[in-house]
């Protein structure tokens, strides 16, 4: 038993504050209608994400998720919708047609829903039976420069390869010839 | 008063792993831009590294592994998104568009 019993729940109500924010944040990413609010939903969803890391016991990847995602990925989606205004466009079509692709669309994400919960919470995994390392800073830093060299360098070559890409792509076209 | 503490319990991660992931594919089948449907391909990557992260830190008998394995889809996602945004300026470039009701037409 701690000292201050109350700590308990103050950790549990965080914990629930970042499951509502995981959520809250995917159901606003997903489905408003403007693009930056969708934007911002995502942002949201990571800084949710970076605390359910964190009560998985890794830090560094709640602040790498901080870093990668709401400082770099959700700027970079800013930067494309100022370029190329992608609001979703007003209902063109039937309405019973959208509200039937809806349904599909609803059913077919239920039933993955349904199935991954299923296979993932209902499941008797086996525990492990002892623990390698701690997963600590260093452990990562170790293995990744032992073990997983081969994977740290050959990523390292896909984030060259992609800016390159990215830039080569988005170069053809802007002026004319 | 709860045996074991909420955030100790694995299935919780799982359900809202899951749950990202069914949203994710709602809005990938929903969305007619685009940009809306890579935003929702980063949910399904952000499922796919909590799915991996609560198995690590429950399951595995490496700690470290899940974590270096999550680090490299965040390097991926991020090589993804830069690749997939400059495709998409140059799609609107092209078209004036990116709504993909209208991006119908194959050209060399």
């Amino acid at each position: 038993m701690t000292a201050f019993p109350a700590s308990q729940m103050i950790v549990g109500a965080i914990f629930l504050l970042c499951l509502a924010t995981t959520v809250v944040g995917a159901l606003i990413a997903a489905l408003t209608a403007r693009i930056i609010r969708s934007v911002c939903g995502l942002a949201i969803c990571c800084i949710g994400l970076a605390g359910l890391y964190y009560f998985l016991h890794s830090p560094f990847l709640a602040l790498m998720e901080i870093l990668i995602y709401v400082g770099a990925v959700c700027v970079t989606i800013v930067f494309a919708v100022m370029l190329a205004e992608p609001d979703e466009p007003v209902r063109d079509e039937q309405r019973g047609t959208s509200l039937l692709w809806g349904g599909v669309a609803l059913v077919v994400s239920a039933a993955i829903f349904w199935g991954v919960w299923h296979l993932g919470a209902q499941q008797d995994w086996t525990a492990p039976v002892a623990r390698v390392s701690d997963g600590s800073v260093s452990a990562i830093g170790k293995s990744l420069l032992t073990t997983y060299s081969m994977a740290f360098e050959l990523i390292s070559l896909a984030l060259l390869v992609a800016i390159i890409g990215a830039l080569a792509v988005a170069r053809t076209g802007r002026t004319k010839p | 008063m709860n045996p074991m503490p909420l955030p100790d319990r694995p299935e919780i991660y799982f359900t809202v792993a899951a749950l990202l992931l069914a949203i994710g594919i709602f809005g990938l089948l929903r969305r007619r831009t685009l940009i809306g449907m890579l935003i929702s391909g980063e949910l399904i990557f952000s499922a796919a590294s909590l799915n991996l992260m609560a198995f690590n830190r429950f399951r595995a008998p490496d700690p470290a592994v899940g974590q270096i394995f999550v680090l490299f889809i965040m390097g991926l996602a991020a090589a993804e998104i830069a690749i997939a945004l400059s495709i998409i300026i140059a799609v609107y470039r092209n078209y004036r568009s990116v709504k993909t009701r209208e991006l119908s037409e194959l050209n060399g």
